[in-house]
């Protein structure tokens, strides 16, 4: 039935006056459980289908989206399309021209071998309860959470240029949070990562990787022990950051300035602009000579959250160079903006949340290149520093460049050696003064493709799932502890 | 929105007695919550039926770049068997799909331990009457939004300056029924017009958002962020460190926000709330009162929460003392308390939450806080707001499009954003003037009724590029 609704999509816009149409059928499945002190929290399952048609009439873009999938409710969506597009003409100051892209016709899925939905959802909350059990064991533990959700995109695409894409993603994550609560403070550690755990374009399998039961009671001790740590010195330091936390500072501070739509204004009112103005591209020394970024959504890359075999406008994945021994060499484009960076191709970056939102530039998986480092040789080569481990807090301005930081736990690093465990720990700085800052990269062995699954960005609000490959990572000169600053 | 002449308030609420969402009647939905409550034989279900029409016209560097609508439906069955529930959601309406939607929720709950909070569902209830529902924001065409995005992004032309924003209208209407007779009927509309007007190094913004289109004024709206894009030219570089800021609506929304939560039962009693062992002792300023009142003027949300219990008033900080929590069933029966009708839809481990915040204002206007500020910073929005320290309620952010020294009790131009750490309940100790209480917008948190404050002693710690 896809492709049925599909061509009644297209074949309406077109009879609309449509000079280009593209739809984009999903079907949506997704479980979430969490769980908190030894009882279920939420437990939910929900599906949604439904289709999105994108339309340009009168050189202007319209976009319709409906769950009626009747032959009368999609074409009349397609109508609805065409009107908005005629609409969107009466304030447009040019007309809306696409970069050319071949037409595909393509079948893909990640490849996984364990179908979450398959496992008994049983089995799913017993291990999570395991592992509660295991926190609370640890006394001063006030409150113990676990969370796994899983989700299939079922999708297909379908363009007035004659492409036929249909993709299969599965997605799947898991964490667990001790949180702690002691005189006047709150602590919390988490596992795999914080906010929601790890997650990635994998199986079932994923989660049994993790082995959340026998990393639960070291996650419990830590928050209990961060009461009685050292708080995090205020003043400039040497700091390493582990490979979640770098994928996150990855992400924001590199990923979000990339967009191109931020760049030229598309995002001013809400997620902001960019610093990275476009005669900057090819010039700007964005980090030192070690520092390579990409953003690849290729499955040679990792099954990451932001890997696919196409994008949302029917492009295939790419690997951009992004930096490139420090200097600035890519931005993430679509087909309507290319020719504004004077590329005569999108490089495949458009991506939507659900059926009932239209594709944006998005990042993809924005990873930074594995170093030469063993991570033991990098703590011994360090003679004084903060480790900084998880993240507990982020923000940056709306054009990227100030950003501050505070992780859940740190340790002293002295003479080579990891010492005193450092609660609060915090960093802050300005995005091309941090990268330049950069002096050792941990090697492939420790690099993990990181996800974040809850990115938001555009109106109405999209959340995206991201991927970020990093690994510890060390930085000089760095700003700390201004978060708790009197 | 293209210029109507204005109707009295009274004959501009329309009753949404004849107005449909999308393709479904009043009786539709009733019938396919029958339907799925006939379909379920567990030992108690709720269904939960949610319809919504969303238009949306984003605009920048003077043009339309994306114009949108959607048309959504969310069919939710929650069943109870033995101790146990579970949720499952759908936007299919054939009988095989809701029949699948019961048996999902099912399989979900007999897989599951017994839930020792779990309550029995809710019998009928009487509600107070709200009205958000105003047929003239359910009627607004892309054409209306078109001509008065088109009307602004000229007017930023001719001041040759660029804007970007947004211009959303829609409507939607919920439905909550069970087995045991509850039926509750919330139907809404709601507008929203936002717009960042940008210089070269500078810039300024506004935004309002109104069940009722016609309270929105694109124009007016604009030449404000306009204005603030013009006075905040050329912005200059001030060291960080503490000063009287005074917060405009949206800017106290955003800071105020990360609050909500605290006054959660649950959190309390999870122990990560910052009201932890401080009910009932002096927390905030005397100024400093606040409630939850879905019932105020101002307030759009629902009369009854997550299960269908009648949303009260309740006060939750006296001149500075925080004086009652809201609850759940739940979390009333935990803590021997009587429920608020703030619960979230069930199962959830979060419990309830304020949703309907209505801060006490003051008299005071901007241009009073300016004229009797020696040196400060005037902020018009917050940006990127995270908790860092969430027991003293320490956070922090950015300042956005409109940030400006006061000196002398005059506005002394522009200045670079700031970044704040602040803990919240060290501000609102310290808010030496209030203004009128309005329904303000911003991006950070949810639409609050809140005043305008001068704040001593606010903590910028950093200052960044531009």
């Amino acid at each position: 039935m896809m492709q049925e609704w599909g061509n009644w999509a297209l074949d309406t816009a077109r009879r609309r006056g449509a000079s280009y149409a593209d739809a984009r059928v999903m079907d949506i499945r997704q479980r979430e459980i969490s769980t908190k002190n030894g009882e279920v929290g939420n437990i939910l399952e929900t599906e949604t289908l439904g289709i999105g048609i994108r339309v340009i009439a009168n050189g202007a873009w319209g976009f319709a989206s409906t769950d009626r999938l009747t032959r009368e409710g999609v074409q009349a969506c397609a109508a609805e399309a065409v009107s908005i597009a005629r609409a969107s003409s009466l304030a447009k100051r040019e007309n809306v021209s696409l970069a050319p892209e071949a037409a595909y016709v393509d079948t893909w899925q990640n490849p996984f071998l364990k179908d979450p939905f398959k496992i008994p959802v049983e089995r799913q909350i017993d291990l999570l309860l395991a592992a509660d059990t295991e926190m609370r064991r640890v006394k001063g533990v006030t409150i113990a959470e676990g969370m796994m959700s899983f989700k299939r995109i079922d999708q297909l695409f379908v363009s007035s240029i004659g492409s036929r894409i249909h993709q299969l993603k599965m997605h799947s994550g898991a964490g667990i949070v001790a949180t702690t609560f002691a005189g006047s403070e709150i602590q919390k550690r988490s596992y795999p990562n914080s906010f929601g755990g790890q997650h990635a374009l994998q199986g079932y399998e994923l989660i049994e990787s993790f082995d959340l039961v026998g990393n639960a009671q070291r996650t419990a001790e830590e928050a209990v022990e961060l009461h009685h740590a050292l708080q995090c010195p205020e003043g400039t330091a040497t700091i390493i950051l582990g490979g979640s936390q770098l994928g996150l500072q990855i992400h924001e501070s590199v990923g979000h300035p990339i967009e191109l739509d931020r760049v030229l204004g598309q995002e001013a009112n809400f997620a902001g602009m960019s610093f990275l103005t476009t005669e900057k591209l090819r010039k700007l020394k964005y980090g030192s000579d070690i520092v390579n970024i990409v953003a690849d959504a290729r499955l040679e890359h990792g099954s990451g959250l932001g890997t696919f075999a196409y994008d949302d406008e029917g492009v295939p994945a790419q690997c951009i160079p992004i930096i490139t021994n420090g200097l600035f060499t890519g931005y993430l484009s679509n087909r309507e903006l290319a020719s504004a960076i004077d590329e005569k191709r999108s490089n495949g970056t458009m991506r939507t949340e659900s059926w009932n939102r239209l594709p944006m530039v998005r990042m993809t998986n924005i990873s930074i290149n594995p170093g030469q480092w063993k991570y033991d040789d990098l703590i011994a080569d360090t003679d004084d520093a903060i480790l900084m481990e998880t993240n507990r807090s982020w923000s940056i301005d709306d054009r990227r460049y100030q950003f501050q930081f505070s992780t859940e736990i740190g340790w002293e690093i002295k003479g080579g050696k990891k010492g005193r465990m450092i609660k609060n720990p915090s960093y802050s700085g300005i995005t091309t003064e941090f990268w330049n800052s950069c002096d050792a990269i941990c090697s492939r062995e420790h690099w993990t493709l990181w996800g974040t699954p809850n990115c938001g960005k555009g109106q109405p609000m999209q959340t995206m799932g991201t991927g970020h490959g990093a690994s510890p990572s060390r930085f000089r000169n760095v700003r700390v502890g201004v978060a708790f600053s009197k | 929105m293209t210029p109507v002449k204005k109707k009295s308030p009274a004959k501009r609420r329309a009753s949404s007695k004849h107005h449909d969402p999308g393709r479904f009647s009043v009786a539709e939905m009733e019938n396919l919550a029958e339907r799925l409550l006939k379909l379920s034989d567990a030992d108690e279900t709720e269904v939960e039926i949610d319809l919504s029409v969303d238009a949306l016209t984003r605009f920048a560097n003077n043009t339309i770049h994306q114009n949108v609508a959607e048309h959504t439906l969310s069919i939710s069955a929650r069943v109870v068997l033995d101790g146990r529930t579970a949720r499952a959601t759908t936007n299919k309406t054939d009988d095989d799909s809701l029949r699948r939607v019961i048996a999902t929720a099912s399989s979900l709950a007999r897989n599951e331990p017994k839930n020792p909070d779990l309550l029995p569902l809710l019998p009928r209830q009487k509600y107070k009457k709200v009205d958000h529902f105003v047929r003239a924001t359910a009627e607004a065409t892309p054409e209306d939004r078109a001509r008065a995005v088109a009307r602004v992004c000229k007017f930023a032309d001719k001041q040759k300056q660029t804007a970007a924003g947004i211009f959303a209208t829609g409507y939607g209407r919920a439905l909550l029924a069970n087995s045991k007779g509850l039926f509750a009927r919330h139907d809404h509309t709601e507008s929203e017009f936002s717009i960042t007007i940008l210089e070269p190094n500078s810039s300024g913004w506004a935004k309002r958002g109104s069940a009722n289109v016609f309270e929105i004024d694109p124009d007016a709206l604009a030449a404000s962020a306009s204005h603030k894009a013009a006075t905040s030219r050329s912005p200059r570089e001030l060291k960080p460190g503490h000063y009287t800021a005074i917060l405009e609506p949206s800017a106290t929304l955003d800071f105020v926000g990360s609050l909500f939560y605290d006054f959660s039962a649950t959190a309390v009693h999870d122990k990560r709330s910052c009201l932890n062992d401080r009910m009932g002792r002096k927390l905030f300023g005397d100024n400093i009162t606040l409630w939850d009142d879905v019932y105020h003027p101002l307030q759009v949300g629902p009369e009854y929460d997550g299960e269908g219990f009648p949303r009260q008033r309740v006060l939750l900080v006296e001149r500075g003392v925080p004086r009652n929590l809201v609850y759940s069933r739940a979390s009333a029966k935990k803590m021997k308390a009587k429920p608020t009708g703030h619960g979230f839809t069930l199962p959830n481990e979060h419990g309830e939450a304020p949703t309907d915040l209505v801060f006490a204002g003051g008299d005071s206007s901007v241009a009073e806080m300016i004229a009797s500020t020696e040196r400060g910073v005037l902020v018009t929005r917050f940006w990127y707001i995270r908790d860092v320290e969430p027991y003293e309620k320490v956070i922090t952010g950015m300042t956005r499009d409109g940030t400006f020294l006061v000196e002398n009790g005059k506005v002394a131009g522009g200045i670079r954003n700031f970044r704040f750490n602040q803990s919240i309940i060290a501000a609102l100790s310290n808010v030496e003037m209030l203004g009128p209480s309005i329904r303000a917008s911003g991006e950070e948190s949810f639409d609050m009724v809140v005043p305008a404050m001068k704040i001593r002693d606010f903590h910028f710690t950093e200052v960044t590029k531009f």
